[in-house]
């Protein structure tokens, strides 16, 4: 598979420019990606959490509910396309059930029909699918602006910015608005969270690594990831 | 979905963990399943009644932790997987205190997740094990606002009898909990040693603490 190559490829040529003596096997481009964690965590910090959190205060929980429950819908239609892709039945029948539930019945998504209906959500992108078929995460990667990822999924984020419908709106300004919106809102239903983050992690750019790292991984295997030392903690730190 | 941190799983958390409340008397056989069941409802129901807990009050989280939670939990397990091979190497001293600064530490955890908790409902995954099995693991899903959350539960069968099953790792979306301290700690014993890492706790655990006197609103 030529993506695979292109992606080993790419992955070696980034592990052999960042690694130094020093370097943890696990996040070999850590020098790097702590230099976008804290770039990001300052934008955050100057620009996105302030207007995250007017977002909030001035709109009603019902109006922003709707917000997310429309792009949700437009991301089951994504959804859809790399279920099927994945040749998970259930998950892409549901997933076009969905999103025609909601469209028609749920003024074009504002409304979550489908979750009433009990129709689960099945959330999968273009990098679930490249796991589902075999390819590695590849190291962890922080992206500027994005947050964290892999190499692999940085790699399958110009097809999932494509399969997103906002980027399918002619219309710019419409398009950069839709695009903004969905940010400041995915933001606003994370503010609790981050706050938490402040105040549990001893470092939060490992805090946010390693729950992020075994996330995702979760997600590629559904819910249900085969047990591998990280997840199972040895007998010889057991007390006694 | 991608880029929506795993930010969105620490609320959460804190409901896992006060799931684990369970009744004082339990019979030695309770299989692990209905151990994770009856908790779990016992503490929806105690949640959704308490309004201390409702409001996010640290102190009322914590004595419902030291009273019901913590006898279920393994939490001498929890902190010497979280701090890995170095805990043989910690004094007796030395790992009760990291053992109150991690609770302290989770505490944290629950106090802003619990007020988030309302109109939950769950259900439990079938789940296959042996009678002779020592650990298991229990998956099940929480319903409350948005998407369906994943919590998993690792259990482990305590010698002797009456004792029963302990927890003691805890999954929330896939996120193990203990491990993703283990890194965060051995960076600091890397750096500082046993008493480093420590001190680092109880820094953390206190500025958090200046920062409820401060701004101490709902």
């Amino acid at each position: 598979m030529a993506t695979r190559a292109a992606l080993l490829a790419a992955a070696l040529l980034l592990t052999a420019c960042a690694t130094g003596p020093n370097a943890n096997p696990h996040d070999p481009l850590e020098p790097f990606n702590r230099s976008v964690y804290g770039f990001n965590d300052a934008v955050d910090r100057a620009v996105i959490k302030p207007v995250a959190t007017a977002y909030r205060d001035a709109l009603p929980s019902p109006v922003r509910t709707g917000v997310s429950n429309f792009f949700n819908n437009l991301q089951d239609l994504w959804s859809f396309v790399n279920n099927t892709l994945q040749l998970k039945a259930e998950g892409a029948g549901n997933s076009i059930v969905r999103f025609g539930v909601n469209s028609v019945f749920g003024l074009g998504g504002l409304i979550d029909i489908a979750t009433e209906m009990r129709i689960e959500r099945h959330p999968e992108d273009f990098g679930q699918t490249l796991g589902r078929w075999g390819v590695g995460a590849g190291p962890y990667l922080v992206v500027p602006f994005l947050g964290s990822s892999t190499l692999r999924d940085t790699a399958a984020l110009p097809v999932d910015l494509k399969g997103n419908v906002v980027s399918q709106i002619d219309d710019v300004p419409v398009r950069n608005s839709a695009t903004v919106l969905n940010l400041v809102n995915r933001r606003s239903e994370l503010l609790d969270a981050s706050r938490m983050l402040d105040e549990v992690a001893l470092d939060p750019y490992t805090f946010t690594r390693d729950a992020y790292l075994q996330r995702r991984r979760n997600q590629v295997y559904d819910g249900n990831p085969p047990d591998d030392d990280q997840a199972v903690p040895t007998s010889d730190t057991t007390v006694q | 979905m991608k880029r929506r941190f795993l930010l969105s799983s620490l609320p959460l958390i804190g409901f896992v963990l006060l799931g684990l409340n369970g009744g004082s008397v339990w019979a030695a056989d309770e299989a692990p399943d209905a151990l994770i069941q009856r908790m779990t409802k016992e503490s929806i129901d105690l949640i959704q009644s308490d309004k201390g807990v409702q409001a996010g009050d640290v102190t009322r989280i914590g004595q419902l932790l030291d009273q019901k939670i913590m006898p279920n939990l393994d939490f001498a397990r929890m902190t010497a997987s979280a701090v890995g091979p170095a805990w043989r190497q910690a004094t007796p001293e030395q790992r009760t205190r990291l053992q109150v600064e991690f609770k302290t530490l989770l505490v944290r955890t629950y106090a802003g997740a619990l007020s988030q908790a309302k109109n939950l409902t769950f259900s439990i995954k079938p789940m296959r094990y042996a009678p002779d099995d020592k650990e298991v693991i229990v998956r099940t899903l929480i319903q409350g606002r948005g998407d369906p959350v994943q919590l998993d539960y690792r259990l482990e069968k305590t010698p002797g009898d009456g004792a029963g099953w302990k927890v003691f790792n805890l999954n929330v979306l896939g996120v193990w909990l203990v491990d993703t301290y283990r890194s965060q700690f051995s960076q600091e014993i890397n750096a500082k040693g046993i008493d480093g890492l420590i001190a680092a706790l109880a820094e953390r655990n206190k500025s958090n603490a200046a920062g409820d006197t401060k701004a101490s609103k709902g």
